[in-house]
């Protein structure tokens, strides 16, 4: 990136690979998905306290087709993974995922037959969030290493390897 | 009302049951009687009847105590009578193999309670409408209340949801549809 001020008026030159990813990056439009007591820290940090706003990741879509980002906030049951894969595959490409809490990221307390022991089973997963429940600072800071995982990947970079 | 006049009230009408007062430590507010698996439905109807009107049913759940103890399952019926402000819990002492009648005839409330034990526990409910898994998604294999369930299994996670109608039905519903569709009167 360079700014040019022999011209009349200033012109930054850059490429069309970093504007693309800045654009990606600073609009990450998460879908509205919330699976348990995650989910109430994740409103909590699109609340005015927390104010994710400020990131570019306030705009909570209802539909799927909307979204960037899914964001996995709570214990994903064995009845509910046939959903949220559904819900995944419906949204539009570049997409990523962030798994919230410990439930999510490997079941956490609940090591059952019930509940499926780590999403990245059934989605890709982008980034990790520990916590029990993460505070929204904590969701705030991966969404901000999300942004960064954004702006450091290729455009031509081939879709992410579907699993299952 | 305890549980030895109860049980003087309804006798007659259930010949061959067996019934017995259970001691509970809440007994002065919910009198405790035990019952013939096979007499259940006879039990409840003379619940119902004059004098008693259990008529409201509040639920049914069990306990397993496998492996201590055969038949392993205890059935716990909870009835409720709001004329009469009183409460009354039914135990049942029944096998895995062992078929137990619904109560879904007298009370249609009892249906769904019945699908979740049948779900967790097993346990199978004779006459019941509509006896298919509740909670557990419908192609799950075993029973995860029972005490001999392996608890913390390691099974992949299905990503795929099946198809809730028949290849016929789906079929009927898209044929149907291109003749709605292509027979349907333009609006005026």
């Amino acid at each position: 990136m360079g700014l040019e001020t022999d011209f009349e008026i200033p012109v930054v030159t850059t490429s069309a690979e970093f504007v693309i990813q800045w654009a990606r990056r600073s609009a990450i439009w998460p879908v509205t998905f919330g699976l348990a007591c995650c989910a109430i820290e994740m409103m909590a940090m699109a609340s005015s306290r927390y104010d994710v706003s400020r990131f570019g990741a306030e705009v909570f879509r209802g539909s799927p087709r909307q979204s960037d980002l899914m964001i996995i906030a709570g214990r994903l049951s064995r009845k509910m993974a046939p959903a949220l894969r559904r819900i995944y595959d419906q949204m539009p490409e570049p997409k990523w995922v962030i798994s919230m809490g410990a439930c999510a990221s490997c079941g956490g307390v609940f090591d059952n037959y019930a509940i499926v022991q780590g999403s990245d089973q059934v989605v890709p997963v982008d980034v990790f969030i520990p916590g029990c429940p993460p505070r929204p600072e904590a969701v705030i800071y991966g969404i901000v290493q999300l942004q960064k995982k954004i702006a450091a990947s290729k455009l031509d970079q081939s879709p992410k390897v579907r699993i299952a | 009302m305890t549980a030895e006049e109860i049980i003087a009230a309804i006798a007659p009408a259930v010949p061959g049951a067996t019934l017995e007062p259970l001691a509970a430590s809440d007994s002065a507010v919910t009198p405790s009687l035990l019952v013939s698996a096979p007499h259940i439905v006879a039990a409840c109807q003379a619940l119902q009847g004059p004098g008693l009107e259990f008529v409201a049913f509040s639920d049914v759940t069990a306990v397993d105590f496998h492996p201590t103890r055969d038949p392993r399952f205890d059935l716990v019926y909870h009835l409720v009578s709001p004329h009469r402000r009183a409460r009354v819990r039914l135990k049942l002492r029944v096998n895995a193999d062992q078929d137990v009648p619904t109560l879904s005839e007298l009370y249609p409330g009892a249906g769904w309670p019945e699908r979740e034990l049948y779900d967790l526990f097993g346990i199978v409910f004779s006459g019941h409408p509509d006896l298919r898994r509740l909670m557990m998604p419908e192609d799950w294999e075993g029973f995860p209340l029972r005490k001999d369930y392996p608890v913390q299994l390691r099974k992949d996670a299905q990503t795929y949801m099946p198809l809730q109608i028949t290849q016929e039905e789906f079929q009927a519903n898209m044929e149907r549809d291109r003749y709605q569709r292509t027979t349907a009167k333009p609006k005026a």
